[in-house]
């Protein structure tokens, strides 16, 4: 059944294909393992869940990740990656401090704006870095994520943002809640939304699938490889830039170690989910639970009681494991479909003769 | 006879266009003139310019010089972008699909129809393809995966491209080198539908039965440069063979003969699911085996195969009576296999290191001592190779990238030969090599042969095959077709081998 699925999905009855598709989605099997995880740290301790506090920091710590996870999803598709967005977050989040102290009059949703353009520029460069050099985007980016950290680490010096410095209705945004769903969170899943939603129905968005699925083919093709991959970095650092802006509502405090090591949390989350790290597939959502479910880990592991070493392990784990799983199900996939062509066609020729 | 198509009228018309590289002249003297609502083949050896000059049509390599004209006006295309736009759609040999995007999304990428606020309608994109198939004639699942496809399923989605395109000149490269007969006939009634309404097309082939069944009009090349443009009722298959060869088979190609030993390599029953299958021959002392056939019949895996890079479902190879274990090149090498791949600069030669280095490279584990290499036992080792190989470089330690192509194939060989092989795989071993050089290669395998090794050869120059091997082995969509020897190998037993499935089917059908 599976198999005619694959081969033939137009002969199934919409519904079933639906169904079927989600059945077989990376995403779907990440959602579980999610939530067992939330149901067996539930049972070991109630609160994790039930109390007020916890439902808030569920819901409320993945959501710097999941910006963070969408930005790299879109680099991903594409074959490449972007490992600044850590030193990008950290850097937008002390230059949305210092806009509030040094212009209190700018109203919060300009410095919002300014955050997202600033990480866009930032963004810019490792995309026309990688575009015009042809460098793998890898070397590019670990390049830059040390050069935009040092930038950071000169502007502020010994310097920090407090939570003095920035306005109350800024700082509330990091704590207020609607329909005891955090602000912070919706803003991570309206990006989410609309970049699920681009990548799914926009011309843009197909071919930025098509460039990560085969480069050369795409030039071939006469796409405006470029022109994508540059997008596809603008994106991914403004993205970081809102995280910063998100970042900085959220705790209050800027310290020069801001958003250390969170670029590698964002390529796990996305691998976690189901994006290929040769790209050409893959979903934001699956990006998203992968963001939620490292989150979770990270927090409930301490809740059952497992040690530190354990926890990073388990993270490791998560990650090896899901790479290994997709390299074995796309062979297979990949086997079935040459298989059941041989079938066809041993099936045709036998017809003819 | 040039000029046989409207000279004003012409869809698309090439006049003396060039194209090297670096100091390999791919295109010399280009010239083609294909009329609207004709189909104009486009025939010559392998290496006569055919997918260069198709390249330059398409926007992926800019002409050094020449004329290029699309319905009359000049153009000059920088991508293949511009020559999309301007109505010209390509059929590779080896189509270039998405694997992970759906056939749908194929066809239409970047102008996917658009519902409401610009998003993607995929309901009526699928309606669409299911529209193009329908008419094509075809059974394809719009909504499956490219992956995974056949090459004819994949042309199919090529031509589909092109039609929805609706292009106005449609350039075939080599479109039924791995179709069966049903699905030749199936594109030629659609390529016959597209003349019918006005399009220009041309066809790229070597089987001359489909040349002249389906086109109008022939161009012939030989060596990058124009040599005829015929309408086909006025020639014949043996006047434009004579034209593409154009010189004598034997002078270039000097096979001594050897004494033929014993059996060196054995391959029995090899397959591997949807490149080759049940796959067996030998190979003796001082014998070149030639592997002819079509691009993409699996020649080239086949071998790879052998020497353990590739795995294989099922069936066992031996080396002089001692199994070789699959999918494991050092145990290959061990048993006294050496293998000089296609392409040279990215899987023969570590093209940044020195000449010393790479000869050394395969030996370096019996030239160190308690684990250390130094530069002086890699050129001592070296030395003696080169030099029997007339390597043209002035020292030992110049870096292989900057050498020429025919020295680049030198040092290789004198990379495995250092391992002192019983059996030698060569593929391609003189592409992208000039004449002169080339002779030499030849002249250098006989030598080998004559020294007793055992040669496997992978070919797609027909004169190379029939002047060097013993033996012929013709591969045909992954299976072997003939066996000829060295007297009964012509050009027309090997080109009929070659395409011989595609025969039977055929034959088959109308029966």
């Amino acid at each position: 059944m599976s198999d005619a699925l694959l081969v033939e999905p137009s002969a199934a009855s919409p519904t079933r294909r639906v169904l079927g598709g989600l059945l077989r989605s990376r995403e779907i099997a990440v959602g579980a393992v999610l939530v067992l995880v939330i149901v067996l740290t539930t049972i070991k301790s109630p609160s994790f869940l039930f109390s007020s506090d916890g439902w808030r920091d569920l819901l409320l710590t993945p959501a710097l990740l999941l910006i963070l996870a969408a930005g790299q999803t879109v680099v991903i598709i594409t074959r490449n990656v972007d490992l600044s967005v850590g030193s990008t977050l950290g850097l937008t989040a002390y230059f949305t401090g210092r806009l509030f102290s040094d212009h209190p009059h700018l109203p919060i949703i300009a410095v919002v704006v300014l955050g997202l353009l600033f990480g866009a520029v930032l963004g810019l460069v490792n995309g026309v870095l990688v575009a015009l050099f042809k460098v793998p985007a890898l070397v590019i980016t670990l390049g830059t994520l040390y050069i935009y950290r040092g930038i950071f680490l000169t502007w502020a010096g010994s310097d920090r943002i407090n939570a003095g410095d920035m306005p109350q209705d800024f700082l509330a945004l990091g704590t207020k809640a609607i329909v005891t769903i955090p602000v912070l969170t919706i803003v991570g899943l309206v990006v989410l939304v609309a970049v699920g939603y681009y990548l799914h129905t926009a011309r843009g968005g197909r071919e930025l699938y098509a460039i990560g699925s085969d480069p050369d083919a795409a030039v071939l093709y006469g796409l405006p490889v470029t022109r994508r991959i540059v997008g596809a970095f603008v994106l991914c650092g403004a993205l970081a830039g809102l995280a910063g802006v998100v970042y900085a509502a959220r705790y209050g405090t800027v310290s020069s170690g801001a958003g250390l090591g969170m670029e590698l949390q964002a390529v796990g989350a996305a691998v976690i989910g189901g994006v290929a790290i040769f790209g050409g597939s893959g979903t934001v959502w699956g990006a998203a639970i992968g963001a939620f479910l490292l989150v979770t880990i990270n927090r409930a592991l301490p809740v059952v009681g497992i040690s530190d070493f354990w926890q990073r392990a388990v993270v490791g784990a998560l990650i090896i494991a899901a790479i290994v799983l997709d390299r074995v199900l796309s062979a297979r996939q990949q086997r079935r479909l040459v298989a059941a062509r041989e079938e066809t066609r041993t099936l045709q020729m036998r017809g003819g003769a | 006879m040039p000029g046989t198509a409207p000279e004003g009228g012409a869809a698309l018309e090439l006049r003396d266009v060039a194209k090297s590289f670096g100091s390999v002249a791919a295109l010399r003297s280009g010239s083609l003139s294909v009329g609207p609502g004709s189909i104009h083949a486009l025939v010559g050896e392998n290496g006569a310019g055919k997918s260069t000059l198709v390249k330059i049509v398409a926007g992926v390599r800019r002409r050094d010089s020449g004329v290029l004209r699309l319905h009359g006006e000049d153009v000059d295309f920088g991508s293949t972008a511009e020559s999309k736009a301007a109505g010209v759609a390509v059929i590779y040999q080896e189509p270039t699909l998405f694997p992970d995007l759906s056939v749908t999304e194929n066809i239409f990428l970047g102008r996917q129809p658009l519902g409401r606020g610009r998003r993607i309608d995929r309901a009526a994109m699928y309606a669409e393809a299911e529209r193009l198939f329908a008419g094509l004639g075809v059974h394809i699942d719009p909504r499956r995966p490219a992956q995974g496809l056949s090459i004819a399923d994949q042309q199919i989605i090529e031509i589909a491209k092109a039609i929805s395109l609706d292009a106005s000149v449609l350039i075939m490269d080599e479109p039924t080198a791995a179709l069966s007969g049903v699905e030749v006939e199936r594109l030629f009634a659609v390529a016959r539908g597209l003349r019918d309404e006005g399009r220009a097309l041309v066809f790229i082939s070597h089987r001359f039965d489909e040349v002249f069944e389906l086109c109008d009009t022939v161009t012939v090349m030989r060596d990058g440069e124009y040599v005829s443009t015929d309408a086909i009722a006025e020639t014949s298959v043996p006047q434009i063979v004579s034209r593409m060869v154009g010189r004598e088979v034997a002078e270039l190609f000097p096979k001594t003969p050897a004494e033929i030993g014993d059996v060196v390599l054995e391959v029995e029953g090899l397959s591997s699911l949807g490149t080759f299958h049940d796959v067996s021959f030998s190979v003796r002392a001082g014998e070149i085996v030639g592997l002819a056939g079509l691009v993409g019949a699996g020649r080239s895996e086949i071998a790879r195969a052998v020497f353990g890079v590739d795995r294989y479902d099922a069936g066992a190879v031996r080396l002089a009576g001692t199994p070789v274990p699959a999918r494991s090149p050092r145990s290959a090498i061990r048993a006294g296999m050496a293998f000089v791949p296609e392409d040279r600069r990215k899987q023969g030669l570590v093209t940044d290191a020195s000449v010393a280095r790479n000869v050394a490279a395969v030996i370096r584990r019996g030239l160190s001592h308690a684990g250390l290499l130094t530069n002086r036992d890699e050129n001592r080792a070296a030395g003696p190779w080169a030099g029997r190989l007339e390597v043209k470089t002035s020292a030992l330690d110049m870096h292989a990238t900057t050498m020429s192509g025919g020295n680049q194939q030198k040092v290789v060989l004198a990379k495995w030969l250092a391992t002192e092989p019983r059996l030698l795989i060569i593929d391609e071993p003189t592409r992208g090599i000039d004449v002169g050089t080339k002779a030499e290669v030849h002249r250098l395998l006989s030598d080998l042969a004559g020294q007793g090794m055992a040669i496997l050869m992978i070919s797609s120059e027909l004169p190379e095959v029939l002047g060097m091997a013993d033996r012929v082995l013709v591969v045909c969509e992954g299976r072997i077709t003939a066996e000829l020897p060295r007297d009964e190998a012509t050009p027309e037993a090997v080109m009929h081998a070659a395409t011989a499935t595609v025969h039977h089917t055929a034959e088959g059908i109308s029966a």
